[in-house]
């Protein structure tokens, strides 16, 4: 029998990445927002504590007024998880997505934050192309998340190749290092995504993802759930605060994403993401 | 809107800067800035250099004023400019001594300076003030008008005459070479 193959026409994936663009722009997500008030009651700082209130107040007046919550829009960076049972039909799928990217910034007033070349850097004047990691799943569906990422944060990522040896210590020796010194860059309170394990872009892949999960859900391996919350805790204690201005919190969460590796290696990857993690999803 | 930051703990300044009121500012003062502000980012300060290195005309005057290092969202028909927070002023780090040689008083940005932009801070009487990273909408707030004199052609990136009123922001780096984010994270610290 012929095996079912469930259609996708592309301009249901534009009009869906376009839409997910602007909404991610104008509204951060639930977690986050929760995160951050949650981060007020826990600063002693007292100027951390007005820097945050007016972080969260930035992104009310940003979902009010419909407008970027940060000037930094961003690089579109899409995840897909592609049903290896869906059929995309009227046209090439990067294609669609790239088109939604363009539709969404127009329609949005995103800025325009991509350059067609690394030494050239003349302006692309529509934000693509996006960065599309795609998944192919068991299915007949088709998840589009949309993950803008600015500047600020992704600059002061980083991997390293550690021996196995250096196991935990090294691990937390290398994110501690790399914390302290962003410093004030990345605008935190930051997420910290790490990928451990893989090859040496696998582990900044997982870093990457690691930025997807929500604030509050732990890594299930016990081993890598408690490193995420000695981290945080250690993160918390180099005092860097919101804004870098010095206060208790630093970080809202550590994320690891962990994945097998050869007998020689220990890659890590760090990732950080600034207090407004913008990522939406949907399910086609 | 409500004035976020308690009025008693606050600095008004105006610019342009003058020596004496850049005298008083301290490491970690909040300060509301009143006047004009120009922004500029990597590719207007290249541009800005190669023109001192000519002695070529600047698109402005850099006498006693302040950049801001920003690259704003495009503004609605019903806006005076889009989300307008700062962008990481390390970035323009290279760039900065000459600009305070030639005039430049003050810079607003995110995150810290290198050594050799506090010296120079020191030495020609400057400071560089925090704004909130990440706080775009709320900073577009505090901009009452916007227009471009210079470098339309790097979109985001061109020279924006702004004019601000109780813009906020927070000392980082005086004149006599403090710096609050070694400063202020000290009290907070308790790690080993």
């Amino acid at each position: 029998m012929c095996p079912v193959m469930r259609e996708i026409d592309i301009k249901q994936i534009v009009e869906t990445v376009s839409k997910l663009c602007i909404d991610a722009s104008f509204n951060l997500p639930e977690d986050v927002l929760r995160a951050l008030n949650e981060a007020v009651s826990r600063e002693e700082s007292p100027l951390g504590v007005k820097v945050l209130k007016q972080l969260i107040e930035n992104t009310e007046l940003a979902a009010k007024k419909k407008m970027p919550i940060c000037q930094d829009t961003g690089y579109t960076v899409v995840f897909l998880e592609l049903g290896q049972d869906v059929r995309v039909t009227g046209g090439d799928l990067y294609d669609a997505i790239n088109e939604g990217v363009k539709q969404g910034s127009k329609e949005a007033y995103l800025r325009y934050s991509i350059v067609s070349d690394p030494l050239k850097r003349e302006n692309t004047g529509d934000n693509t192309p996006a960065v599309i990691h795609t998944d192919i799943v068991p299915g007949d569906r088709l998840k589009i998340i949309v993950a803008p990422k600015g500047a600020g944060s992704e600059n002061m990522s980083g991997v390293c190749m550690l021996k196995p040896g250096d196991g935990i210590e090294g691990i937390k020796d290398f994110v501690l290092e790399r914390v302290r010194k962003a410093g004030a860059n990345p605008c935190p309170p930051v997420i910290v995504g790490i990928g451990i394990g893989g090859t040496f872009e696998k582990a900044t892949l997982l870093s990457k993802k690691a930025l997807l999960r929500s604030i509050g859900e732990y890594n299930n391996e016990k081993t890598y759930g408690d490193l995420e919350k000695e981290l945080l805790t250690e993160i918390n204690n180099l005092g860097i605060g919101p804004e870098g201005l010095g206060g208790r919190i630093t970080a809202l969460a550590v994320h690891i994403e962990e994945w097998p590796c050869h007998i020689a290696s220990l890659p890590v990857a760090v990732n950080f993401q600034c207090y407004a993690s913008r990522h939406k999803e949907v399910i086609l | 809107m409500s004035l976020s930051i308690k009025m008693n703990t606050v600095v008004k300044i105006k610019t342009p800067l003058s020596d004496k009121e850049i005298e008083n500012l301290k490491a970690g003062d909040e300060v509301l800035i009143t006047g004009v502000l120009y922004t500029a980012r990597d590719a207007a300060h290249r541009r800005i250099i190669d023109l001192l290195e000519k002695g070529e005309k600047l698109p402005f005057d850099l006498k006693g004023q302040v950049i801001y290092y920003v690259g704003p969202t495009p503004a609605k028909e019903t806006e005076v400019i889009g989300s307008a927070g700062p962008t990481t002023s390390y970035r323009m780090d290279n760039y900065t001594p000459v600009l305070l040689s030639s005039g430049l008083k003050g810079m607003i940005g995110k995150g810290p300076r290198s050594k050799n932009v506090i010296e120079a801070i020191k030495k020609y009487k400057a400071v560089y003030f925090a704004a909130l990273g990440g706080a775009g909408a709320l900073i577009s707030q505090y901009i009452k008008k916007s227009e471009i004199i210079a470098y339309e052609d790097l979109g985001p990136e061109a020279i924006r005459k702004l004019k601000v009123e109780d813009f906020p922001v927070i000392v980082i780096n005086d004149i006599c070479g403090n710096d609050f984010y070694v400063e202020g994270p000290k009290k907070y610290f308790r790690g080993v």
